[in-house]
């Protein structure tokens, strides 16, 4: 009886094992290929013997991607650096006060606004953003540049529609980070701010003084979120963050560069697929090195907040 | 004033924010492609024409490729979901368990989600046209084919189908082999969520079953399932919508497609509602199973 017991749990834990290491192995797999193929030689990826690790290690790959010519990879960094902070910033400023506001206050039509707030989660963004796209190319706040300037502002090339769209809750999955904040908010008790409104304490206070210190997790966690999503997201970027070299923006034309590199140094013959595909794996392991890093310091910041924010209805 | 009035103005001051984007930068744009949809638009001068539903009758009934895809999509994404939630329960039920290396599991099970599932990981096999570095499973398979034999699973396929075993739901069983990369990548938060769920289950409902003679097996039914099946509906919600606006799947490409290679405005603006139509619908099938699914179960 014993016997069978520790067999059974012995089988248990040994598929357990082996699930888990599957399933993990196939998440890191990719991973370890591009780091792998990005320390290789050119030589050493048409060698048919050089399968999994590099014969001639060499870190000429990613001084190549770093340089100006591919990546720019230091002004990239620097500037996604500064646009996904600046973002997340904004974006859960504005998405704490509407959170709070719907998940405290009662007011008409308060229903249909959430509903908004669910139809803002469900559309994708590739439904509006030509038109987008257009509004940009001719801003104009109620007619005021056109009469002044004769014609509406071209933003298209600024960071200043961008923050905008952030700045309320427009922004990369902003519909998600309101309902999110929505939900830890409900999970507070409530006494704590009628103690603070029976002191004489006013609204915006209370929710400055009492509120916002409860709500540091989640924001982190929103903080973080919006942070990563915007270092590596591609759409927004392409489309409204035209002006500036950012990583997840210079990634894709790698393929150009590399050949038009080859064609100033006077050979005419097109880059090889395998070396394109290369550079790509190296810009990629350039790009989520720092992403890594983060993970490993904060990623208590990201797993805890969503247990705690609880989900539920 | 009212204390009631004066509650409800601070309620509108906070959510004024979210008023003023979603009025400017969703409503608006929304508007605007909502009418494209229904014009013929000359993309030189972006002039507008009505056609009433010329647009949507040329997506649906004239377009070689649209129907397909969005057919295909519908029924990937129905599989796709059921695999997922499927997937992420159990992967939760495991990482709740203790067991040595559960927080690097774990870390390693939420990577995707950090790296936006794909994005950046999916970036060379979008596009070139080269998956054999990415998927573990294609790996295995180009492997196998080097070897001499063919596909692992097409084998499998060949073998299954030749002794006359219905077809139909094997080649379901064989899709998700296939795409199980994918669905493992997209899977982070659900898991993070189911487990969640199954900390907040306060321990002593497990105590008192132990005591009163409960199995694990019978535990988990009837303590860890009905406790944590709420939670389904959001997964299942928050799958659905993953999957419908993912950047990389086939009818979002048909659409940029349409739009920045074609300049068909109008037509890809219509193929856009068409596609929002239909992925309302179904989040609004999926929550009403789900609900009446857990209702039962409770």
């Amino acid at each position: 009886m014993l016997l069978r017991r520790t067999m059974g749990q012995g089988a248990v834990s040994l598929i357990r094992g082996l699930l888990l290491f599957g399933l993990c192995f196939m998440i890191i797999q990719p991973l370890l290929m591009k780091l792998s193929v990005s320390l290789m030689e050119e030589r050493d990826l048409y060698d048919s013997t050089v399968t999994l690790l590099p014969r001639h290690l060499t870190w000429a790959n990613y001084e190549l991607a770093a340089s100006d010519t591919l990546l720019n990879y230091w002004k990239s960094l620097f500037n996604t650096f500064w646009i996904s902070l600046t973002t997340a910033i904004l974006q859960v400023a504005a998405c704490t006060l509407t959170g709070y506001g719907f998940a405290r206050f009662d007011f008409p039509l308060k229903k249909l606004w959430f509903a908004c707030v669910i139809l803002v989660i469900i559309i994708p963004p590739q439904t509006i953003s030509t038109s987008l796209y257009m509004y940009f190319s001719n801003f104009d706040i109620f007619g005021i540049f056109k009469a002044i300037t004769g014609r509406g502002l071209n933003l298209r090339s600024s960071f200043t529609p961008y923050a905008l769209m952030c700045a309320t809750c427009m922004g990369l999955k902003d519909g998600l980070y309101i309902f999110m904040i929505r939900q830890y908010f409900k999970g507070i008790p409530v006494s704590l701010e009628e103690a603070a409104y029976v002191d004489g304490c006013g609204f915006f206070h209370t929710f400055w003084k009492v509120m916002l210190p409860d709500a540091v997790p989640i924001m982190t966690s929103c903080f973080l979120f919006a942070f990563v999503w915007q270092w590596t997201d591609r759409f927004y970027t392409n489309n409204f963050l035209r002006g500036f070299t950012t990583l997840s923006g210079n990634l894709p034309g790698i393929q150009q560069r590399l050949n038009q590199l080859k064609s100033t140094t006077g050979q005419t013959l097109q880059v090889s697929i395998s070396r394109v595909q290369q550079m790509i794996s190296t810009g990629v392991i350039m790009t989520i090195v720092p992403l890594l890093i983060l993970y490993v310091f904060a990623q208590r910041g990201f797993v805890e907040s969503l247990s705690t924010s609880g989900l539920k209805e | 004033m009212t204390i009631r009035a004066r509650r409800a103005i601070t309620g509108y001051l906070f959510i004024l924010p979210f008023i003023i984007g979603f009025l400017v930068f969703m409503v608006r744009p929304l508007f605007n492609s909502f009418y494209m949809s229904f014009c013929d638009v000359n993309p030189n001068g972006l002039t507008m024409e009505w056609t009433g539903m010329a647009n949507y009758k040329y997506a649906l009934a004239a377009d070689p490729e649209y129907n397909r895809l969005l057919s295909e999509e519908v029924s990937r994404m129905i599989i796709n979901t059921l695999a997922t939630l499927v997937l992420s329960f159990v992967v939760a039920v495991i990482l709740n368990g203790k067991f040595k290396g559960r927080t690097l599991a774990r870390a390693i099970f939420f990577l995707p989600v950090i790296f936006s599932a794909g994005v950046l990981l999916g970036l060379d096999s979008n596009m070139l046209g080269i998956e054999a570095q990415n998927t573990l499973m294609s790996g295995i398979g180009a492997a196998i084919n080097e070897s001499g034999g063919v596909n692992l699973t097409e084998s499998l396929q060949n073998m299954l189908q030749a002794s006359g075993i219905g077809t139909r739901a094997f080649r379901v069983v064989f899709d998700i082999i296939d795409s199980v990369y994918d669905i493992v990548i997209a899977s982070g938060i659900q898991i993070i969520v189911f487990l969640s769920g199954m900390q907040n289950i306060p321990a002593s409902l497990y105590e008192a079953a132990h005591v009163e003679g409960c199995s694990g097996w019978e535990s988990f039914w009837k303590i860890t399932f009905p406790m944590v099946s709420p939670l389904l509906l959001v997964n299942a919600i928050y799958t659905i919508i993953d999957f419908f606006t993912k950047s990389n799947n086939v009818v979002m490409e048909k659409i940029s497609e349409v739009m920045y290679a074609n300049y068909k405005f109008g037509v890809a603006s219509a193929m856009s509602w068409i596609y929002f139509g239909i992925s309302i619908l179904m989040i609004s099938v999926a929550s009403l199973i789900i609900t009446l699914g857990v209702k039962n179960v409770e």
